[in-house]
């Protein structure tokens, strides 16, 4: 790797291309410095408790660069655990960075920001969920949730606060929009509501028993998860899943990617007030989902992949039901696509809206379709891909603008592309076996998926009873919220939904 | 605007779902009497609070609002207010971080009023069951009328277990 030449990088094994590196707390802001520099990108942040191992505590953070997943360790002390921010090298890493210290009790020093983020009032201050004393089952009497809002003061500045629970069935999270007349001068956002302990929970699990937790991370993203941590299991077994496995796994993924985006396009004709859009699209997402329950027995294809394969084989009738699927989808999504590019009225609400400039997504590291929509041409299925990506071409969409009108145009893209792909895969079908037996292995594993929304990281740590030590799923919503911060400023209030649906991030993803 | 009435009159009319009540996903006996349960039978409204999900319920309670399955068409709607509802559909192991809130909501919710729990996590706290961050299933914390086992549920089950809580119990034998 070009990255950091005085690394001394050890390949991790796997369907990923992926090295780690060990280094120490003093290097980690340089060695990301110069990473940043080359264009690496931050994927996630995260610590251990290995003190039970007489080993302190570790910082973990992944970086994508030119050559594939960098993961780097770094270990610090058992007391009052440390390490140098990287925020001003990545904004991204803030929030993972406070959120690593509400779980864990790690600290970043020399932070522009060091208020709470996870935590609110189930656990209190002093207490660190994560670490290796602290039971799961562990509760505590609920405190009061005390967060300084940042103010924002001036003649005719007003606060709006909305949620946690929102008017429509949205995931809870809560926005304190500061605002003159309709137009919002700034938004800050406080997620955190759905924290469910997931990484905590794991700890001790068998392999097989969290991929159906790992598979609910973020439901409407499940296949992506299943696969990132079916890759981390496997590179730990140092198994490769068989061929038919990893191409009905690619189905799998195209087949989320279109549902989740058919359903999108349609909330978005919704919110500017084509209901038209929602009903026609969302009939479109349905007949999607009645294939996925006659083929693969679950409308969203829920626990489908699992370590080692897939569980079950698409029936012989498959391969038409799909051509068929694709079919039918292709020509209703071209009418209606032309149909909202004609449309004065949507165009007029789409076009402008809710704008992330090339410039302020690329220093941001905003990710995923709407990091594409901005200009920024990274998909892991082009840049770096994985078994069967590597032997078809992935036509990847980007555009420009960085506006409601991009996010909707390079979701139409993808949509076609995926029909398209899934088309290409039909026809270099795999036969033999779609699962093998893991055996028993101990180490430390990661998975990288570039799911709908963006990159998904699933990154596991397996004792030598082939436990799980440590587990931790990334959503891409973490790098895309701030963002989203950004884009609704100078927009009016009624068009923040619609700015919202258009990056549709995840909460529960992001929450854990 | 033509292509537009081109493709509502192509599409026709999807809706193909018929549900029915099942007595079966009742927690607690039906309580309200026959003239109340008659007015909600021809308007329900519904606030759906996501306490904890992990957004996969969420997909469905939006697919039984489509088309295919036209939740509306039996008089049921989605409101913006706990204030304005006669139902609570809730979804997910109740997060800790979401036990105010939702009793909140609870408490804003006009009597009478019933609670629906979707979903395995609602029923039983599911794949996340009860821990420091998880209060488990939605009947730890706010009374429940009747609950939809699936992961998700289908929006049939969901359609089922709405239309459950607002019709008479049937006598056994």
């Amino acid at each position: 790797m070009h990255t950091a030449p005085n690394l001394q990088l050890q390949s991790i094994p796997g369907a990923v291309q992926a090295a780690q590196a060990e280094i120490a707390p003093e290097q980690l802001h340089e060695v990301c410095a110069q990473a940043q520099a080359q264009g690496a990108r931050l994927l996630a942040l995260w610590g251990c408790d290995d003190t039970d191992q007489g080993r302190g505590f570790a910082l973990r953070v992944a970086l994508l660069t030119g050559t594939g997943l960098l993961c780097l360790r770094v270990a610090l002390g058992p007391d009052h655990p440390h390490y140098p921010s990287i925020a001003d090298v990545f904004p991204a890493a803030g929030r993972m960075q406070r959120a690593t210290y509400d779980l864990l009790g790690v600290h970043a020093q020399g932070s522009s920001d060091s208020r709470k983020w996870l935590r609110h009032g189930a656990w209190p201050g002093g207490v660190f969920p994560l670490r290796k004393g602290q039971a799961l089952g562990a509760a505590f009497e609920p405190g009061a949730d005390h967060y300084p809002f940042v103010r924002v003061e001036g003649e005719g500045v007003h606060e709006i606060p909305v949620g946690p629970v929102h008017a429509g069935t949205i995931e809870p999270g809560h926005f304190r929009f500061s605002i003159v007349g309709e137009s919002v001068l700034r938004l800050e956002e406080r997620l955190g509501y759905k924290h469910k302990g997931i990484e905590k929970l794991a700890e001790g699990m068998a392999i097989e028993q969290a991929a159906r937790l790992v598979g609910r991370v973020s439901g409407d993203s499940t296949v992506a998860y299943a696969w990132a941590y079916a890759q981390a299991a496997e590179s730990i077994a140092r198994l490769q899943a068989p061929p038919r496995a990893v191409w009905l796994r690619a189905i799998a993924l195209e087949l989320e990617r279109i549902h989740n985006h058919l359903g999108d396009l349609g909330y978005l004709g919704n919110d500017v007030a084509l209901s038209f859009g929602f009903f026609q699209f969302w009939r479109l997402k349905e007949l999607a989902l009645r294939v996925n329950a006659q083929l693969f027995g679950h409308r969203y294809l829920m626990d489908l992949i699992v370590p080692g394969g897939v569980a079950l084989d698409m029936p012989p009738e498959g391969p038409q039901r799909l051509f068929e699927l694709c079919g039918l989808l292709e020509s209703e999504v071209r009418t209606l696509r032309a149909i909202y590019d004609e449309h004065a009225g949507v165009q007029d609400r789409f076009m402008g809206a809710g704008r992330v400039a090339p410039e302020l997504a690329q220093s941001m590291g905003l990710t995923g379709f709407a990091g594409r929509a901005s200009g920024l041409a990274a998909d892991l299925r082009v840049d770096h891909p994985c078994a069967p990506y590597d032997r078809f071409e992935v036509r990847m969409a980007t555009h420009g603008e960085g506006d409601v009108a991009a996010r909707v145009s390079v979701r139409f893209d993808e949509v076609l592309e995926s029909l398209r792909l899934i088309r290409v895969l039909l026809g270099q079908a795999q036969a033999g076996p779609v699962r093998q037996p893991l055996d028993d292995a101990g180490g430390f594993g990661v998975g990288l998926i570039e799911g709908w929304r963006g990159e998904v990281l699933v990154a596991v740590e397996v004792d030598a009873h082939t436990r799980i030590r440590r587990l931790h799923p990334h959503d891409p919503s973490w790098q895309n919220w701030p963002l989203l911060e950004r884009a609704v400023m100078d927009n009016i209030v009624p068009d923040f939904p619609l700015i919202n649906k258009s990056f549709n991030l995840s909460y529960s993803g992001h929450d854990l | 605007m033509y292509t537009l009435l081109k493709q509502i009159a192509r599409s026709g009319i999807v809706t193909d779902v018929e549900v029915q009540v099942d007595d079966a996903l009742r927690v607690t006996k039906q309580g309200l009497d026959d003239a109340i349960l008659r007015r909600f039978g021809r308007s329900l409204s519904i606030r759906h609070v996501d306490a904890g999900s992990c957004n996969g319920c969420e997909l469905e309670i939006h697919m039984a609002q489509t088309a295919h399955y036209n939740v509306e068409g039996l008089g049921i709607k989605f409101v913006a207010s706990p204030r304005h509802a006669d139902m609570l559909l809730v979804t997910g192991p109740v997060s800790r971080h979401m036990e105010v809130a939702l009793k909140r909501t609870y408490e804003a919710t006009p009597d009478p009023k019933l609670v629906v729990a979707i979903g395995d996590c609602g029923c039983t706290g599911g794949v996340f069951g009860e821990s420091y961050a998880s209060c488990g299933r939605v009947s730890n914390v706010i009374p429940v009328d009747v609950a939809v086992p699936g992961c998700p549920p289908t929006p049939e089950a969901i359609m089922q277990g709405i239309l459950t809580a607002i019709t008479r119990e049937r006598t056994i034998g």
